[in-house]
């Protein structure tokens, strides 16, 4: 039994535009590969069963919760963390908004809320209030009571819908 | 010099490395050769352990150790844990052993821990120990715990009560006596757990060349744990060094102590190796201490007028199954029972019981939302059993704004009187209500009815006792950088010190709020603190802050003074730098940087006579007495009969928490705040079967206030200065939970009317008003 847990595989994954070749357990998913393997330590776990929504991360664009994906399951996929969004220092359009709108507070869900509303604004730019919320819902947050969150959320996509 | 940051809406420095992913919480921190914990726990509410086998888990690859409590060695078989609060009202104060002895008395107690190369490993080798465990009756309900033939909850005991709590004042007898109407309503209070969404995690990493352990870990009290630590290992306070990296949100669960912090101590000592443990989201559920439930059995005395003369009665308290924090639940569960009103008389006791469940300390508000709900109960209750407008109620009993600083006649658990120090309750209540649309709501109501909606409003008013001392010690020194560093012993789980404190400072001494260096909740490096609860480190580290600036800024005038040859009068500092004022006619300045590097002088070097060395200070300045917050809540709901959804339509509060520093930030407490209420009144059951099994150990079955599930929320300001301390502050952290349960249920049971439910326990699921719909129906029936 523990030296079938132990079975390795090797894949080939490209996180936050950089290509990587690593072996890893099989029963490893992909929020602790991403953390322990690659020590990209922003993609935070909060239930480890697929309801709070901390461990959200875009593959191939899409957000899923890298808690109920297997590392083996990202090979040949492109990956996306918070820690990709910024170009350099310079913040993306919703992790700007989340600070104006003061909707962070202790951060710990604040990378899986960016990057649910990251994929979500990129398919629905101009989203209303009651799309952004649903489009949050699988996201729980603890401190901000999400008021501030929706908002954030309802002036990037406005930002977006007048820009494009 | 103008006010650029007091009381403005500043952007909080702390933001962006979390919004780049660069927060570093415990998780995120690895060391060389470091290990993982994990536990094991009883999946049994009680039971005698009569042997542990934990061979099996030993053979596997990669487990360095396996600990029972005996494998601990002395003196830690014989040695539990204290309680963080004693307390003379405390008969039976059982604390637990840092893993189990003989016994274990709830499912999720600590029974054994696995050290190995990964967590990964550690889990395997869990399932591998062998526990032979003999079930014993358990107590799962805190109504049912004094009964006569109440199982005992530990070997042993004679009767499950822990203590008693009293809040007495005011001759009650005269006013029943007195009373033209008395009524008595019975309700159960549930309150969950804190459920931050980063759960409890520790790093414990002994250094033997120093011989001293540092302990990091998600606690919102880093020098109370420092030192229950050292008084249990009967260490020196300087060998033990704990630090808060980013913590993810607190709520009052992860004050702590926990045995699980203990144990790593003493681990990574006798293995000479760092070792991390992880709470996973399963064990948070039964391992994190939680709230639980109240029954309460009240009467109340009034006019006429639903002026109240007293009110009398008992409260059953569920204490879990040990006693880790005293009897801190109990006492703000019952000396805030007046609230906003001019109480003339109160009689209630609470008896503290032991059940076979997870411990309880505090969650958002500690008993505060519970005592909030019990007098909003009673209030409702006048104003039903009258026929009164509810805000007529609350209007005719609230203190008044002449009778501040108002003595309730109740004490504080400190046995100093209970004093509200400032506030206008009456105009909260007032603003409230407009921006609700409280005097049309009737016609709306009545409207809706017509088309077979139901609307209901309700109302909740409360007060917080807030900032309770002694202090935060802040420091504030000037570095030869220019660069100011501010430390605070104050832990963050994500309220925004960094960014009020610096406000704070940097108005005081004149620099610009970029220029200041932010440190805290490390007890090796910054002043003593105490703990982050009870909306307590404003109202504490804000004065200290303002007081150490004010030290440094006199010290840097008096030096600026003789070195530029000006008169201490004729200078002003901005922006980081001393200069001479217009007025002055002089033109000579000179940084905070240049001065802090003549007083920190080198090798050859003298540091200016009648000078201490270091532009610093350190200030322990706090409020002077408690700061009493207030606020009014107006929640209006649609409930659909048919299935029993209550959708929440508005929630307005209008909220007084004297000056505010930084209101967008208070906006967020508020509103967070309240959302934990809702949840409380409308969610979250720690659900658990006749033997004390929990039956919710997910977020899946329990239900956390979700983005969809919310109201608007509308967040109004009254600004009353608290006389306790210069800048007028008071907390602002659980102003929004502790009225919340009474705005929703108050709301429902208004939209009820028609149908004569009443719900009074809380939290209310639709199931439940199916069920209240379908009594209501059959009392009217019968009748």
């Amino acid at each position: 039994m523990s030296e079938q847990l132990k079975d390795t595989r090797d894949i080939t994954v490209t996180v936050n535009g950089k290509s990587y070749q690593e072996a890893v357990e099989t029963r490893l998913h992909l929020a602790d590969f991403l953390r322990l393997q690659l020590k990209l330590t922003g993609t935070h776990l909060g239930c480890e069963h697929g309801v709070c929504g901390a461990c959200t991360i875009l593959v191939d664009g899409e957000a899923v919760r890298s808690c109920l994906m297997l590392a083996v399951q990202a090979n040949g996929r492109e990956v996306t963390t918070i820690e990709g969004l910024a170009d350099g220092e310079e913040l993306s359009p919703i992790q700007e908004a989340f600070s104006e709108h003061h909707a962070l507070q202790c951060g710990f869900c604040t990378s899986g809320m960016i990057m649910s509303l990251t994929a979500f604004i990129e398919e629905n730019p101009g989203a209303d209030e009651a799309a952004i919320r649903e489009a949050i819902s699988g996201n729980i947050c603890r401190c901000t009571g999400y008021q501030s969150i929706v908002a954030a959320g309802v002036a990037v996509a406005a930002k977006q819908a007048g820009g494009s | 010099m103008g006010m650029r940051y007091f009381g403005t809406s500043v952007q909080r420095q702390e933001d962006k490395k979390f919004l780049m992913g660069q927060g570093r919480y415990v998780d995120d921190i690895e060391f060389v050769g470091m290990l993982h914990g994990a536990f094991l726990r009883a999946d049994i509410a009680h039971a005698k352990i009569n042997g542990i086998d934990t061979s099996a888990a030993r053979e596997i690859p990669g487990v360095h150790a396996v600990y029972t409590l005996d494998d601990l060695g002395d003196p830690y078989p014989n040695k539990p844990m204290t309680t963080a609060y004693a307390s003379p009202l405390l008969k039976q104060t059982i604390c637990q052993h840092l893993l189990a002895k003989d016994e274990v008395c709830f499912v999720g107690q600590t029974v054994a821990l696995v050290v190995a190369e990964s967590r990964h490993i550690a889990e395997d080798a869990l399932s591998r120990i062998v526990v032979d465990y003999e079930p014993l009756p358990a107590v799962a309900d805190c109504r049912n715990a004094l009964d006569a033939d109440a199982p005992a909850t530990h070997l042993g005991l004679d009767s499950n009560l822990v203590g008693n709590f009293y809040g007495k004042f005011g001759d009650i007898d005269a006013a029943f006596a007195e009373a033209s109407h008395t009524f008595k309503v019975d309700f159960h209070e549930h309150r969950g757990g804190g459920h931050a969404t980063e759960c409890r995690n520790i790093i414990a990493n002994y250094d033997a060349g120093k011989d001293e352990t540092t302990v990091y870990l998600t606690t919102q009290a880093p020098f109370l744990i420092r030192r229950l630590m050292a008084r249990y290992f009967e260490e020196d306070e300087s060998k033990i060094r704990v630090i808060c990296p980013d913590v993810g949100g607190g709520f009052g669960p992860k004050n702590g102590p926990y045995a699980e912090e203990f144990v790593l101590a003493i681990v990574s000592k006798q293995l000479q190796r760092p070792v991390k443990w992880i709470e996973d989201r399963r064990e948070n559920f039964v391992a994190t201490n939680q709230q639980g439930d109240q029954m309460w059995h009240m009467e109340i005395a009034c006019e006429d007028d639903g002026k109240i003369l007293g009110a009398r009665g008992r409260v059953i308290h569920d204490m879990g199954a040990y006693v880790p924090y005293g009897l801190l639940l109990p006492a703000t569960s019952v000396f805030p029972l007046p609230g906003p009103y001019a109480l003339p008389a109160l009689d209630v006791t609470l008896d503290a019981v032991f059940t076979n469940k997870t411990c309880t300390s505090p969650v958002r508000g500690a008993g505060r939302p519970n005592a909030a709900y019990a007098m909003e109960r009673l209030i409702e209750t006048v104003a039903r059993g009258l026929k009164l407008d509810p805000a007529d109620v609350r209007r005719r009993n609230f203190v008044r704004k002449d009778q501040f600083p108002y003595t309730t006649g109740g004490t504080l658990p400190s046995g100093d009187p209970a004093v509200y120090d400032s506030g206008d309750f009456h105009s909260l209540l007032d603003m409230a209500l407009e921006n609700a649309g409280y005097e049309d709501f009737k016609e709306r109501q009545a409207a809706a009815r017509q088309e077979g909606r139901y609307l209901g409003m309700g109302i909740s008013s409360c007060i917080e006792d807030t900032g309770f001392g002694p202090y935060e010690g802040v420091k504030v020194k000037v570095q030869p950088s220019g660069k100011v560093l501010l430390q605070t012993g104050a832990a963050s789980q994500g309220q925004g010190h960094q960014t009020v404190f610096s406000q704070i400072v940097a108005e005081e001494l004149g620099v610009d709020i970029d220029s200041i260096v932010y440190q805290s909740a490390d007890t090796g490096t910054v002043p003593h603190g105490v703990a982050t609860a009870g909306s307590r480190v404003t109202a504490n580290a804000g004065p200290a802050s303002q007081a150490a600036a004010r030290l440094v800024r006199k010290k840097a005038l008096k030096l600026a003074a003789e070195v530029l040859e000006i008169d201490e009068d004729d200078l002003e500092i901005e922006d980081g730098i001393v200069r001479a004022t217009a007025q002055s006619g002089r033109n000579v300045n000179i940084s905070l940087g240049d001065l802090s590097f003549k007083l920190t002088p080198l090798m050859n070097g003298k540091v200016p006579d009648g000078f201490e060395p270091e532009l610093e200070a350190t200030s322990f300045t706090s409020s002077t007495g408690v700061p009493h917050a207030s606020g009014s809540s107006v929640a209006e709901v649609e409930v659909d009969v048919e299935t029993g959804e209550v959708k929440l339509v508005n929630y307005v509060i209008a909220h007084d928490c004297g000056k505010m520093i930084n209101p967008m930030l208070v906006d967020g407490q508020i509103i967070g705040g309240v959302v934990h209420g809702i949840g409380n009144a409308l969610f979250e059951r720690m659900v658990y079967d006749e033997n004390a099994q929990p039956m919710s150990m997910n977020y899946g079955e329990y239900l956390l206030p979700i983005a969809t599930e919310m109201p608007p929320f509308e967040v109004l300001h009254q600004e009353t200065p608290s006389p306790h301390n210069e800048l007028g502050v008071k907390g602002a952290g659980e102003g929004g939970t502790i009225p919340a349960a009474n705005a929703i249920i108050a709301a429902i049971e208004n939209a009820l009317e028609p149908f004569g439910v009443v719900v009074n326990d809380h939290p209310v699921d639709p199931q439940r008003i199916c069920e209240l719909l379908d009594e209501a129906q059959a009392r009217s029936g019968a009748a």
